[in-house]
């Protein structure tokens, strides 16, 4: 990923969304980078801390990188904050009052929309906060304009003291395409000069600020108006004429390459100028964007009649495919066809958790404790509302799961009264939202058993380190958090937190029946690490002796995807009962030893696999058997 | 209409999908095309579905290709292969390692794994050549070949000659040492024999 670095001035490389911008941050001398990780912005931090010269760290949250990119922005250094869509959300109090602040040195904040969720628990549209806070937004289109607007974002940001929002999507983020990139240049900061009236957002100082927003929002207007990245491109087919921005100006081009559109690449103050030139030139004005309709109803309270959302769908991405029956229909042409043949059925193949992954261990005894009401976190672990597990209830947002355990407890009627709650959180998101949360538990005397699954690593966004595993964010020690002493700091007691290895099942399974029983706050941490880091190690891989195997697929249920079955039967009980048998084998190539799948075994079928030859490794990367 | 050519790469998380179109990609740079790589991939790394989008010409703008509009889909696994039958154009082609990776929702019973997913793109009626990428790969001693056994699968199916394709997967492993790159080009010949072997056999 860091292999961009060395790429001389001038070049024409592929890159993705990210890694352009990444590239552009290192030109503009920004000296602070500073984000959380987050599908699809991650690789933004993760290639920038790759360059030379700059300081590049991951915060525990959004908020945190936004606090600690304004303070460098304050010092007249230039900043850089990223975060996906949600996160903008956790940082959004500090951009409300940055905004009358503004700021000394460049600030640019990239946020990435995940459009269509492919990896989010909500899809939202990150140009509101462009209205919300008046501050101005960038769009790309593609990696070559995300790393252009980026060094844009740094003089814009500069020259009105604001700081600018690139909102970027999934499209945009993660999609390579090539870029000529350009020298890095020098930004030397003046330093913090004190200005309290400005940087001390009491009322009496905010308040003076406010009006200085809205002049700057009408100078942004104006300059939006003939900013170049603002153009109009006429067409001979002038019966619909288009307004578009970020990746939907592609899809438009593709699809209607005859006819006039204005791209809106300053998106936001919207320029109504420029939009009524375009109308004055077509029959009718669609606006295509993803995924609120912001501009068109902002167009239309101008008096402007245009169309969008009524043709266009307000969810997910736009692709021409959706585009050309819509404009056809509009124009009242018949749909355009594509001689394709139907999608054949398959099986849906959902995320799985890895092999030997440590969770597997706390599902699968979940799933074995009756009577739960489990509230889930966002990570990995989210996979345990899946099968074969079924053993995680809610997941609303980072860190949720210890205010909603907390919600369950307290307003439980008699339907629940049976029911012990429990929460499920992991390492990275505890320390990013959920340690507010559990205090709260405490301090409001709930009763919920807390699990803590701390495998030393973001995991779902690909094992980027925390403050739990002492590792910065070049790999280099740092202090690592001691969850017990924090849980205990917090006022959890001490009889009630246990650091319990989830490989070990009658322990675990022993230790959270014990503890849903008991009514307070239990915190059980789990404490082993991600398959995918450098701090797991691989043991002696297990097979099946096919003989002993009576098929009663329990280690089926433990949900491990090394486990796989050989053939299918029925057995009628003696009690008359017909039962499902599913006889398996392991696939001794990826199986990493870790035993989850032995304990449940009852035939003690399932024993060391002795090689009869080399041992086929599947690694990542590799083409699986 | 636009005159790119489109290229669907299938698989699952963990399999070397977006490496491989990757690289696919950096070929058709090479030879002075625009180009335009996207995935929809999520939560990939966890064993779901990848499919990986390439398109390139003399220039791309949007980057996903349309259903019934690709010219070559490589499947690096049967049932993937066939999920995808639907973004091939009328005359596209599929070629697809015949390894099936069965998924715990199958495992669990929940589903089934077609029983000929081979026989079932055949009925779309589209010209398809399928081979064993895995065993290929396992021949010639380590089963991470079969990602450039794919990638020598697809050589003499692009508009453009093998050799720039070849070059761009061995550049990926000159710093790996000449025992590496040896390997990779042969496991790169065994995949376009593999096809053109199967090509041979069906005329």
């Amino acid at each position: 990923m860091a292999a961009v670095m060395p790429v001389p001035a001038a070049s024409r490389v592929l890159m993705s969304g990210n890694e352009a911008v990444a590239r552009a941050v290192w030109e503009a001398g920004v000296k602070v980078a500073a984000a959380y990780p987050g599908t699809p912005s991650t690789e933004m931090l993760e290639v920038i801390s790759g360059y030379p010269d700059l300081y590049a760290e991951w915060s525990v949250n959004e908020k945190v990188s936004l606090e600690v990119a304004i303070g460098c922005a304050y010092t007249g250094s230039r900043a850089f904050c990223c975060m996906k869509h949600v996160g903008m959300n956790v940082a959004s109090d500090a951009l409300m009052t940055l905004t009358l602040t503004g700021v000394v040195g460049g600030l640019v904040i990239a946020i990435a929309d995940d459009v269509g969720l492919s990896s989010s628990q909500n899809e939202q549209d990150s140009r509101y906060w462009g209205r919300f806070a008046h501050v101005p937004v960038l769009e790309p289109a593609d990696s070559q304009e995300a790393y252009a607007m980026t060094l844009y974002g740094y003089e814009l940001s500069e020259r009105f003291q604001v700081p600018v929002i690139l909102r970027m999507t999934t499209r945009i983020n993660h999609v390579k395409s090539l870029v000529t990139v350009g020298e890095r240049g020098e930004h030397v900061g003046a330093g913090f000069r004190k200005e309290p009236a400005r940087f001390v957002m009491v009322p009496g100082n905010a308040g003076k600020r406010i009006p200085l927003m809205f002049k700057r929002d009408g100078e942004l207007r104006a300059l939006a108006e003939t900013c170049e990245l603002n153009f109009i491109e006429n067409g001979a087919d002038r019966r619909v004429g288009f307004i578009a921005s970020g990746p939907a100006y592609m899809h438009v081009k593709e699809s209607f390459p005859n006819a006039p559109v204005l791209k809106l690449g300053f998106s936001s103050p919207v320029p109504f100028g420029k939009c009524r030139e375009l109308a004055a030139l077509v029959d009718q004005v669609v606006v295509v964007e993803e995924v609120e309709p912001l501009v068109e109803t902002e167009l239309k309270a101008q008096g402007l009649k245009v169309i969008g959302k009524e043709i266009l769908p307000v969810q997910g991405e736009l692709s021409p495919n959706v585009l050309r029956p819509a404009i056809a229909r509009l124009l009242g042409e018949p749909v355009p066809e594509t001689t394709r043949l139907a999608p054949l059925q398959v099986f849906p193949r959902p995320p799985t958790m890895c092999v030997a992954c440590p969770h597997l261990g706390v599902y699968y005894t979940l799933s074995q404790v009756r009577n739960l009401n489990i509230s889930g976190d966002i990570g990995c672990y989210t996979l345990g509302a899946g099968h074969p597990w079924n053993a995680l209830d809610t997941c609303v947002s980072m860190g949720a799961s210890m205010g909603v355990a907390l919600g369950m407890d307290k307003g439980r009627g008699e339907a629940d009264k049976d029911k012990r709650v429990v929460a499920v959180i992991g390492d990275s998101t505890f320390l990013h939202m959920g340690m507010q949360g559990l205090l709260d538990m405490v301090y409001n005397k709930g009763n919920v058993t807390v699990l803590l699954l701390d495998n030393r690593a973001v995991g779902m966004t690909g094992g980027q380190d925390n403050p739990g595993n002492g590792r910065d964010i070049h790999g280099e020690e740092a202090p690592r958090v001691d969850f017990a002493k924090l849980v205990s700091a917090l006022g959890v007691k001490d009889e009630r937190i246990h650091t319990v290895n989830p490989y070990e099942l009658p322990v675990l399974f022993r230790t959270i029946r014990d503890e849903v029983k008991v009514p307070d706050v239990s915190v059980i941490i789990t404490d082993q690490p991600c398959v995918l880091i450098k701090d797991y190690h691989k043991l002696k891989p297990f097979e099946v002796i096919d003989d002993k195997c009576t098929g009663c697929g329990n280690c089926i249920d433990v949900g491990c995807p090394a486990i796989h079955v050989t053939r299918r039967g029925k057995e009628v009980k003696a009690s008359g009962r017909e039962v499902d048998l599913a006889f398996v084998r392991i696939e001794t190539s990826v199986c990493t030893g870790c035993g989850l799948c032995v304990q449940p075994c009852a035939p003690k079928a399932i024993v060391h696999h002795v090689p009869t030859s080399p041992i086929r490794l599947m690694t990542k990367g590799g083409c699986a058997a | 209409m636009s005159d790119n050519t489109n290229i669907l790469v299938v698989g699952i998380g963990g399999q070397g999908v977006m490496t491989a179109t990757e690289i696919l990609a950096e070929a058709a740079i090479a030879l002075g095309h625009d180009a335009k790589k996207t995935e929809v991939a999520g939560m990939a790394q966890r064993g779901g579905v990848v499919s990986s989008h390439l398109r390139f010409g003399k220039r791309v703008l949007s980057p996903q290709i349309t259903p019934g509009t690709a010219d070559v889909l490589l499947g690096f696994e049967s049932a993937e292969a066939m999920r995808w039958q639907h973004m091939l154009k009328a005359g596209g082609i599929t070629l697809m390692n015949t390894a099936r990776l069965v998924p715990p929702v199958v495992e669990l019973g929940l589903f089934d794994y077609p029983a000929d997913p081979l026989a079932e793109i055949r009925k779309g009626g589209n010209k398809v050549v399928a081979f064993d990428a895995t065993t290929i790969a396992q021949d010639l001693g380590d089963i991470r070949l079969g990602n450039t056994v794919m990638l020598g699968a697809i050589a003499d199916h692009l508009p453009f000659g093998a050799e720039t394709l070849l070059d761009c997967v061995l550049r990926r492993f000159q710093r790996k040492g000449e025992k590496l790159v040896e390997l990779n080009r042969r496991a790169f010949e065994a995949g376009r024999k593999a096809v053109g072997a199967a090509e041979a056999a069906a005329a």
